[in-house]
């Protein structure tokens, strides 16, 4: 790319004393947790029932609404699936955030690097060859059969990710390294379906419709599983800060500051299958928003400092998680969009905008 | 303690042999040999110029000399110490790089970019302390990038660039300073205030600089030291004044017409007539 561009109009705004962009960082982490606040509460009071704002707040407050269906519908449906989608939207933008940074590629994320495939495979394997029980799919496996699915579908992630990293110690380019991604997602992808041709027909039904992506299959015993990994994951992507901070520069000036190059992969690659496993796990292979929560949180902090986008795109991850939710549930109606469906829909054209407006992005260096 | 007269302060290459060992998928690596049996000092408070023709390995040499690959055979010492013997966590504290290769970071201030180079000295949070700051201060101030410090690093020039990582690099706060090429994609004006301000990086901060240059002229009129890696693929420490007067530069460079002249230290084209 070109070096001289000229003056941005962010350059010359900033004041000349103090650090740049420290109030633009507070103003966007503001805005965030107001939308976060919004689209919580919008999630929780939307759905095919209505339920009146005031009711929907006094069981959230832990006491009974009016009419005892209004309680269950909020306690037991929209307050999980909430949660679900704040859990989800902050694991999928931090594992997209940390793939771009280690692979230093703009549009690599967990789905696209084949992480998502190799956590269906894990999942398929345990729930269609190990059976998991006589029951319906991942919905009906509870306790310790959903532990194995959620353990399965991260070792799945793992896997490929591992390999690719395995590979990544020959292959120079990163578009090569992408394109190798794309190729084991493809393959894991198959081999799911040929697992599915040896099991029961029913089972493959459940199969595909959980690989639509939805957040409304999670219970209450789910979420004791999901948050705490989805937790763990978070706190170990915390421990690399540092050394994603130090990879910008590229592997050479990385190791020249002390950084292990080795040992990050590892951890990143662990964290992020912790992340991108438990939500395969519980949601299906989502889409999208691993890939475009990082880029839409450096445009909008105007960094790429890993300190600040790291709870960003956690933040930004839950918000766009839970309109995708309440998207794809079509207020007022029983209809359900598949969440894949929404995800891409809403992201494909957010892309294309943030990528066309962006001098920066056009020319390729949105990372 | 050890007494002082017994350590060279800055860095010593003892017989020391490059190359690289090539990963090859599914295969045993293949060593490569690049250079052998190079010995040469490079002091504290000296701008060190480390010159040759294309291919002599001086990359090489230098990612050796800052620890990014090992030596296949001999030693570098910094300030007396085995660089092979210190962790890489505290070898980034002593050393720090300004590599050849273009970076594309993404959307950080030249401010943020030379508080990168402060990660050595950081916890896991990169957290930066108030001195961690007052170094990034110091450093932009250095190179006289202050005016620069709001500015995005990816709309500067290649000059301000080049800077800017010395900059980054001096914010490590290294014993030794080494630059791969850093004048190759600069105008004129450019190159020479970048060397400049090296050589006064070196006296001012009491910094061993060692860095590897095309510039041949420019280098031998401000290097306090030359490195000549020669085809034969040898290396020899010395003043510019007395390396040019050896001859070894014209051995080194001289090609067809062009012959340099160890009393002006420049090159000069030879009339054709003139030829034997």
């Amino acid at each position: 790319m070109t070096a001289v561009l000229g003056a941005s109009p962010a350059a010359t705004e900033s004041a000349p004393d103090s650090p740049p962009g420290t109030g633009r960082v507070s103003l966007v982490f503001t805005a965030l947790i107001v939308g976060l606040a919004a689209a919580t509460i919008l999630s929780v009071t939307l759905g095919s029932v209505t339920v009146p704002l005031g009711e929907t707040l006094r069981v959230l407050f832990g006491q009974e609404a009016s009419d005892p269906r209004w309680s269950m519908v909020v306690r037991d449906l929209r307050l999980p699936r909430t949660i679900t989608a704040i859990a989800v939207g902050a694991a999928l933008g931090i594992a997209g955030l940390q793939m771009q940074t280690l692979f230093r590629n703009a549009l690599a994320d967990p789905f696209i690097l084949g992480a998502s495939s190799g956590a269906s495979l894990g999942v398929a394997i345990v729930v269609v060859i190990g059976g998991g029980g006589a029951s319906g799919f991942t919905a009906g496996l509870a306790g310790l059969g959903r532990a194995g699915v959620v353990l399965a579908a991260a070792l799945g992630a793992a896997a490929v990710l591992l390999l690719i990293v395995l590979l990544s110690r020959w292959v120079r380019s990163a578009v090569t390294l992408l394109l190798i991604g794309v190729m084991l997602g493809s393959a894991t992808t198959a081999v799911v379906s040929v697992l599915l041709v040896y099991s029961d027909p029913q089972r493959s039904q459940q199969f595909l419709v959980w690989g639509l992506g939805s957040f409304t299959a999670t219970t209450w015993s789910d979420l004791k599983l999901l948050v705490p990994v989805v937790l763990g994951g978070i706190a170990v992507a915390l421990l690399t800060v540092r050394a994603l901070n130090a990879l910008l520069l590229g592997e050479g000036y990385a190791r020249s500051m002390g950084i292990d190059i080795r040992v990050v992969r590892l951890t990143t690659v662990v964290s992020a299958a912790l992340l991108a496993g438990a939500t395969t796990a519980f949601c299906g292979p989502i889409g999208f928003l691993g890939l475009i929560v990082p880029h839409l949180a450096r445009m909008a902090f105007g960094t790429s400092d890993h300190r600040i986008l790291l709870p960003g795109v956690a933040l930004l991850g839950a918000v766009l998680a839970l309109v995708c939710g309440i998207m794809s549930q079509m207020p007022g109606t029983d209809t359900v969009f598949p969440l894949n469906a929404v995800t891409a829909i809403v992201g494909a054209p957010v892309v294309i905008a943030v990528l066309i407006r962006s001098r920066r992005g056009a020319l390729g260096a949105a990372l | 303690m050890i007494p002082s007269s017994t350590v060279t302060p800055g860095v010593e290459l003892h017989d020391l042999t490059i190359g690289y060992t090539r990963r090859r998928a599914l295969r045993r690596g293949t060593v490569t040999e690049v250079a052998s049996g190079l010995s040469a000092v490079a002091r504290r408070g000296e701008l060190t110029a480390l010159v040759g023709p294309n291919g002599a390995g001086k990359s090489t040499l230098l990612r050796t000399l800052c620890g990014l690959q090992p030596a296949l055979r001999g030693r570098v010492l910094i300030d007396g110490e085995d660089v092979a013997t210190v962790k890489p966590a505290d070898l980034a504290t002593r050393i720090s790089v300004v590599l050849t290769e273009r970076i594309d970071p993404g959307l950080f201030t030249v401010r943020e970019l030379v508080a990168l180079g402060r990660t050595p000295h950081l916890p896991a949070s990169a957290r930066l302390s108030p001195e961690d700051l007052a170094a990034v201060d110091q450093a932009l101030e250095a190179v006289g990038a202050t005016r620069l410090a709001s500015r995005q690093f990816s709309e500067l020039s290649d000059g301000q660039r080049q800077r800017s990582l010395t900059a980054r690099a001096l914010a490590q706060d290294p014993s030794l300073l080494v630059l791969d090429e850093p004048t190759s994609f600069l105008d004129v004006p450019s190159r020479v205030e970048l060397v400049d301000v090296l050589g006064r990086l070196a006296r001012e901060q009491n910094l061993a600089v060692v860095m590897s240059t095309h510039e041949l002229e420019l280098a031998l009129r401000v290097a306090d030291r030359m490195w000549l890696l020669g085809t034969d693929r040898t290396l020899t420490c010395d003043t510019p004044a007395a390396l040019a007067e050896s001859g070894r530069i014209g051995a080194a460079f001289d090609r067809g017409r062009m012959r340099f002249d160890s009393r002006t230290m420049v090159f000069d084209l030879k009339p054709e007539d003139s030829s034997v």
